[in-house]
């Protein structure tokens, strides 16, 4: 294939749609319909404990923070409420964008609202983004949200865990939208009705960080931003850490969910800053699926899917060869076996995209 | 217009819906929670995707793909990403039987 061309309005998002990779039909493992109404099933209690939890652990570790600034002893604390604002909030977001949280749609509404903030991510803008992630997963110049796109700008990747090219992006893309106008490429995915509540949340977002800053003027020190706007950088490592592993070193530009995405089992601690979303493929073949019900739908279908990575330590060996060798071919990626009980992948379908793997 | 029978009412499960076909149109028939049935357009206003596996909560059908909601009884989009309503045609039971008029 030649050079990737990741632009939403370049030649390979021409070529896709030309082709009919550009929402085509995806690959879903065969499920009864009333297994899938269960799995389906809304429920506001799991997202009101997680979320109760983590505003009063947000709450406390500030407040610690706080009490012992400036002295080293508040650290610990920061790093850790830092984590909670800049990752925590990611999966938060995502999964409030999906609606499929809470039951009770405002509940998703209002933690999507604050999400967004911490993320720095307009929630209008990137509701229409995630949107045409989940139509074009891993599509070139179809999916706005490819984190390692090829060849991998490693450097990117590595700075990123400190939120800096992201939160960069973010504040650049707010200042632009408070002044009045939508990105070419943001127009190509927001329908135009939509684009002046893109502009409204820009400006009530620049009121806010005005009177962080203020403060911090005021006071003579940097513990506002401390308190909002800067985890987003200091916090930030865990959402890119788990986030890296959802599709990078696997197939792009095919139609199967198996292929471009992987689930990995990792730690108690790290589920609940990721709310489930290390079961990766599952999310993205049924969407509909609330997080807490993720493990069960895994279990229904995990012998129609190549075996999932045991963990994070694990997934990395396995993405970084791959990465490193995309830096000279970049169109190697990994090509995982799947089970004896699996549908075979639909290689007639995927002859052109997939070429030359891995393993 | 002319009306068409299009499944029997136990063919849908209360607060569930079914896909149906006819000619070469495709619809959505819907089973509320009240007992009552309505039908719309089978292919959700955003990006076309079938609503069949999509989820019935009370009078709403979410959308598989995007979760778009849609109110069934008036087609009304109600959540994002889907902006266009849904056509919605009427429905009768008639000796078990669910006939559309389309
Ligand atoms: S296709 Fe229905 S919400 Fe996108």
């Amino acid at each position: 294939m030649a050079k990737r061309d990741y632009s939403l309005l370049g030649p390979n998002a021409r070529h896709a749609v030309e082709t009919g990779l550009a929402a085509a039909e995806w690959y879903h493992t065969d499920i009864p319909r009333a297994q899938m109404k269960e799995l389906m099933k809304r429920s506001d209690q799991p997202a009101i404990r997680d979320t109760i939890l983590l505003f009063a652990s947000m709450i406390g570790l500030a407040g610690i923070g706080i009490a012992f600034w400036s002295s080293w002893w508040s650290a610990p604390f920061w790093l850790a409420y830092g984590v909670l604002y800049g990752s925590a909030m990611d999966s938060r977001w995502h999964e409030c964008s999906h609606g499929t949280a809470f039951k009770t749609r405002h509940y998703n509404d209002w933690l999507y609202q604050i999400a967004s903030f911490c993320m720095v991510r307009n929630p209008v803008s990137w509701r229409w983004s995630h949107a045409r992630h989940h139509t074009d997963t891993i599509i070139v110049g179809r999916d706005p949200e490819i984190v390692a796109m090829r060849p991998p700008a490693l450097f990117r990747i590595a700075v990123n865990f400190l939120g800096i090219f992201d939160a960069y992006d973010g504040w650049k893309r707010m200042l632009y939208n408070a002044s009045g106008r939508i990105h070419p490429e943001e127009a190509d995915y927001i329908p135009e009705q939509e684009q002046p509540k893109v502009i409204r949340v820009a400006r009530i977002w620049v009121a806010i960080y005005a009177a962080t800053i203020a403060l911090a003027l005021a006071m003579g020190s940097i513990l506002p931003l401390m308190v909002i706007g800067l985890p987003r950088l200091y916090g930030a490592w865990h959402h890119v850490l788990t986030g890296v592993m959802q599709h990078a070193g696997l197939a792009d530009n095919v139609t199967d969910h198996r292929l471009n995405s992987r689930t990995v089992y990792i730690n108690p601690v790290s589920r609940f800053i990721y709310w489930n979303m290390n079961y990766h493929v599952e999310h993205h073949m049924f969407p509909m699926v609330p997080y807490h019900r993720l493990p069960d739908l895994h279990a229904a279908i995990k012998h129609d899917l190549p075996a999932a990575n045991t963990s994070m330590w694990q997934a990395y060996r396995e993405i970084l060869p791959i990465l490193r060798r995309q830096l000279a071919y970049e169109d190697v990626f990994l090509k995982r076996d799947l089970p004896p009980t699996a549908k075979p992948y639909r290689e007639d379908f995927h002859a052109a995209a997939l070429g030359a793997a891995a393993e | 217009m002319p009306w068409i029978d299009a499944c029997a009412t136990d063919d849908i499960d209360e607060e569930d819906l079914i896909r149906f076909d006819h000619e070469d149109r495709t619809f959505a028939i819907y089973h509320s929670p009240d007992g009552d049935y309505f039908c719309t357009d089978g292919l959700c206003t955003h990006e076309h995707v079938h609503l069949e596996d999509g989820l019935v909560m009370e009078y709403e059908i979410e959308c598989p793909k995007h979760n778009a909601t849609f109110d069934y009884r008036t087609g009304e989009a109600k959540r994002a990403p889907a902006c266009v309503n849904l056509n919605t045609y009427k429905t009768k039971v008639e000796g078990g039987r669910v006939l559309i008029e389309v």
